[in-house]
């Protein structure tokens, strides 16, 4: 590698023509490249980051897939159901059956490559159970599974041979009349831009969770594919919902928000106030009570039985819940003055043997006793919800995840509609795979019957000008002082409990903090300035938050991770029927609109069963 | 709380070499990288610094805190005495981009020439069976977060003995995980001591001492293949069995020769 000059004159980008061009290399984006290349396509990855560090690193639970290997009654009808029931039956049911139906193949082939999964007694894939889910249904390996699979993608996509664009940023993607024909970024390392002249795009950028103070997401979660995708022409649906995990760390003060895995629940893990209180007991949702244990002597048969790898007829605890109900109990339980010292609550694990602790939640064990000083093993560890996962996203077609830009495709987080109203855990890395695959396949076949891309000199002018204006600036505003604010109002006004004089008010500081932005200064040159970089990032949160805020006003009910304290009941008749649409307006305004729910064939509704409407 | 105090190198192309001083309220719990980031969001945007996850997960944010290799994010301010400076510098083994971000790519270029996990052909994947004291054993060496601290320890790498093409401790750690899976069938043997260089490794053990996954590099991964190395080549039964079955199988990318780790470290940058 070589460095550019370090001064900010113009310089002349690189370009790199490729067939298909992969926007992201978390698991989405290594899946869909590996499947491209496969195809036969000339494939180029770019990431922000070096290649194994994006977000997947940091999934700890498991990959759902229904595989049978601990529950044998399981089956991808069962997945299927789980799934839609979670997503509050707005999700595309075309996706969630595709997904359950596709997902053990994708694990399967996760062995093939090289993934060590954690084994049954018999010498299979292990799986455990997790919130929302009937079954034990996640192949895991350890609290580490994120680790583990993107390794394995990674180690499979060097050994074919995929180019790699490390710390290298996409700011804006170049159409034609024929739809997306590249996009123009720049090195991370030298400020270089960068033109990638591309047939087909398929942005796998992950979430958005950085619009909020309080995350489980590194800073890499900008949102940068939901709003490219925005500027370019497609649409953004379910954008309201945003999946506060319920379990984030709430102390030090540094590591408020980071991750503590589901899979502490799934092994055994009992949430309870600081009176002591078992309390998830008393925010069972009434049509769903059946499903979990009655007393607490019925939870422990079914902890026990987890740990001896036996069969039972217990019922799941009442913490594997679904995450939008256990974080709205945790923040009432705080909000109604029984939380923990540090604003959260209990969550207790050390009844459990330690070396069982130890080697199930290895990661978890390390986590607290290095950056907390707390022994898991021994007490409980406090816990409160964080902002960690959105449901929303760019809408696209189920089969072959095109948007509706041609050339244009999007899988994984940045992608919406598998969800709906609520992600269950370990259905994002499963997701990933099985979608990453799908849109690999239909890039590369798109490309393949498209000829050279055009690309538009204009639109690479303007991009590359917009890259050095921050650093030409003589006076302005500090990117770093902006994207704070940005995740206070987004904190404070758009959070799991939403009322529309707030999301009123979210839309005007939005509002102003984009004309802030319009005069945002970056300090220093072009090699490696962090400060630089975040102006764009800021840019596309400002997007994504509109269209959050927007979706959130929109829909006057409650349902799954999004709750309207002004509308509290859930409208199956009306909401239930509907998702919302963001797209961009031709005099470059926000609008938000409705679409009815994709189409349910009656083979799959009546797996729905009572559980439906 | 008081302040601390930190001293943060500071360099890039047409800049002068230097530490930067800052004082940093403290907070309780706090680690060498939230003080980075206030310094970033407060007094210098513009400082350099990788980093991702901040919960020791992905391995990106190594540097040199009082000239240990660290993870900035697993690295309290507690452990320190306030009252003293804490000096953070690049790690020294990567050639610098700019303050405390180093050019780490040389490791993606050595991972290329390993042979990757290679199943075998004849038993259908249905009929894999592992047990968990098996897959246990690789799942040490899997749990590397490649951040790379082991290579900067390492005084091969980190003294620029060029002569010596060595793919370090963090690549003989994926070695180890592929050779000793349950059913990996490549032979990396001649890999190893020709082009990986295994044999400039002389067991000091700072490799293991660095790692923040507590992999057990040189008793776990490199000694182990010492050893088998050591028996293809030494180990007067297994040459003759080699030439009686012609060699072993899938000893590819035995020939392949190293890319050489560039660059010097900056604080050893001579003046011309």
């Amino acid at each position: 590698m070589t460095f550019a000059s370090a001064t900010n004159a113009p310089q002349a980008p690189q370009v790199r023509p490729h067939d298909v061009l992969v926007v992201g290399a978390g698991g989405a984006g290594l899946r869909a490249a590996i499947e491209a290349k496969a195809a036969g396509a000339d494939v180029g990855l770019v990431c922000k980051s070096l290649l194994g560090k994006a977000h997947t690193v940091m999934a700890e639970g498991g990959v759902a897939a229904a595989l049978g290997h601990v529950a044998p009654t399981d089956s991808w009808q069962t997945h299927f159901r789980d799934t839609m029931v979670g997503g509050k039956l707005l999700n595309n049911p075309r996706m969630a059956e595709l997904h359950a139906t596709e997902a053990p193949d994708r694990v399967r082939e996760l062995e093939f490559w090289g993934a060590a999964f954690d084994r049954t007694t018999d010498g299979r894939i292990l799986q455990r159970p997790f919130g929302g889910h009937s079954h034990p249904r996640l192949a895991h390996v350890g609290d580490r599974t994120g680790l583990e699979m993107i390794r394995t993608l990674q180690d499979r996509a060097v050994a074919m041979g995929i180019v790699v664009y490390m710390e290298c940023t996409i700011s804006r993607l170049i159409t034609s009349g024929a739809g997306v024909s590249g996009a123009v970024g720049y090195w991370r390392t030298t400020g270089q831009p960068i033109v990638f002249p591309a047939r087909a795009v398929v942005l796998a950028t992950g979430g958005i969770g950085k619009a909020y103070e309080i995350t489980s997401n590194s800073w890499e979660y900008s949102g940068d594919g939901q709003a490219l995708a925005y500027e370019a022409g497609a649409e953004l649906i379910d954008m309201e919902f945003v999946q506060f995990h319920p379990t984030g760390m709430v102390w030090p003060p540094g590591v408020r928000g980071l991750l503590v895995t589901e899979a502490v629940r799934g092994e055994g893990g009992i949430l309870r106030n600081n009176d002591g209180k078992r309390f998830m007991w008393d925010y069972l949702p009434e049509d769903r009570r059946e499903e979990y244990a009655a007393t607490d002597e019925e939870a422990a048969t079914w902890v026990s039985a987890l740990s001896e790898s036996k069969q039972t007829d217990a019922r799941r605890p009442p913490e594997l819940s679904t995450r939008d109900n256990v974080a709205r109990a945790i923040y009432t339980e705080v909000r109604e003055g029984r939380g923990s010292p540090h604003g959260g609550v209990f969550l207790d694990i050390s009844y459990l043997p330690p070396e069982t602790v130890r080697r199930k939640l290895p990661s978890m064990y390390e986590q607290f006793k290095e950056l907390a000083d707390v022994d898991i093993t021994t007490g409980p560890m406090e816990v409160g919800p964080t902002t960690h996962y959105v449901m929303g996203g760019i809408r696209v077609d189920a089969e072959t995840g095109a948007t509706r830009v041609a050339g244009l495709f999007a899988a994984g987080e940045v992608a919406g509609g598998m969800h709906g109203a609520n992600r269950l855990g370990g259905n994002s890395l499963s997701d990933l795979l099985v979608f990453g695959a799908r849109t690999g396949a239909a890039a590369a076949a798109h490309a393949a019957a498209n000829g050279e891309a055009y690309v538009d000199p204009v639109q690479v002018r303007r991009a590359t000008a917009d890259l050095v204006a921050p650093l030409e600036r003589t006076d302005g505003e500090d990117p770093y002082a902006i994207a704070r604010d940005l995740q206070d109002t987004m904190q404070r006004l758009v959070g799991i409990f939403r009322v529309e004089s707030d999301l009123d008010e979210a839309l005007v500081q939005l509002a102003a903090l984009r004309e802030r932005w319009r005069s945002v200064r970056a300090i220093g040159d072009r090699t490696y300035n962090p400060g630089w970089h975040l102006v764009f990032e800021v840019d596309h949160l400002l997007t994504i938050s509109e269209a959050i805020t927007r979706s959130a006003r929109w829909r006057t009910e409650s349902r799954g991770a999004h709750s309207r304290l002004d509308f509290p009941g859930t409208d199956d008749e009306g909401w239930g029927r509907v998702n919302t649409l963001i797209v961009r307006g031709d005099d470059g305004t926000m609008t938000v609109s409705l679409m009815s729910l994709p189409d349910m064939t009656p083979e799959l509704r009546a797996l729905l069963g009572s559980s439906g409407h | 709380m008081a302040d601390a105090h930190l001293r943060v190198f500071r360099g890039g192309p047409g800049e002068e070499d230097r530490f930067d001083e800052f004082d940093v309220p403290v907070e309780e719990g706090m680690v060498v990288l939230d003080a980075l980031h206030w310094i970033q969001g407060h007094v210098a945007p513009d400082l350099a610094v990788r980093w991702n996850c901040k919960a020791a997960k992905c391995g990106s944010c190594s540097a040199e805190v009082d000239g240990r290799p660290s993870l900035t994010c697993k690295t309290r301010l507690s452990d320190f005495d306030l009252d003293q400076p804490i000096t953070v510098e690049p790690m020294r083994a990567f050639p610098l981009i700019r303050d405390l971000v180093t050019d780490v790519s040389w490791n993606y270029e050595v991972n290329k020439t390993i042979a990757p996990f290679t199943p075998p052909t004849d038993v259908p994947q249905e009929d894999w069976r592992w047990q968990q004291q098996d897959i246990e054993r690789v799942q040490e060496y899997r749990k590397c977060i490649e951040c790379f601290l082991c290579q900067d320890v390492c005084h091969v790498l980190r003294n620029h003995e060029t002569a010596k093409p060595f793919m370090g401790p963090r690549f003989l750690v994926r070695t180890a995980g592929l050779e000793m899976h349950p059913i990996d069938q490549a032979d990396r043997r001649e890999y190893l001591k020709h082009s990986g260089g295994i044999g400039y490794c002389n067991i000091t053990k700072c490799c293991t001492e660095v790692c923040p996954e507590h992999i057990k590099i040189t008793d776990n991964a490199i000694i182990p293949l010492k050893e088998r190395v050591a028996d293809k080549y030494y180990d007067p039964i297994q040459w003759v069995w080699s030439k009686v079955r012609g060699g072993g199988s899938g000893s590819s990318k035995a020939g392949v020769e190293l890319p050489v780790l560039q660059g010097a470290p900056p604080a050893d940058q001579a003046p011309d």
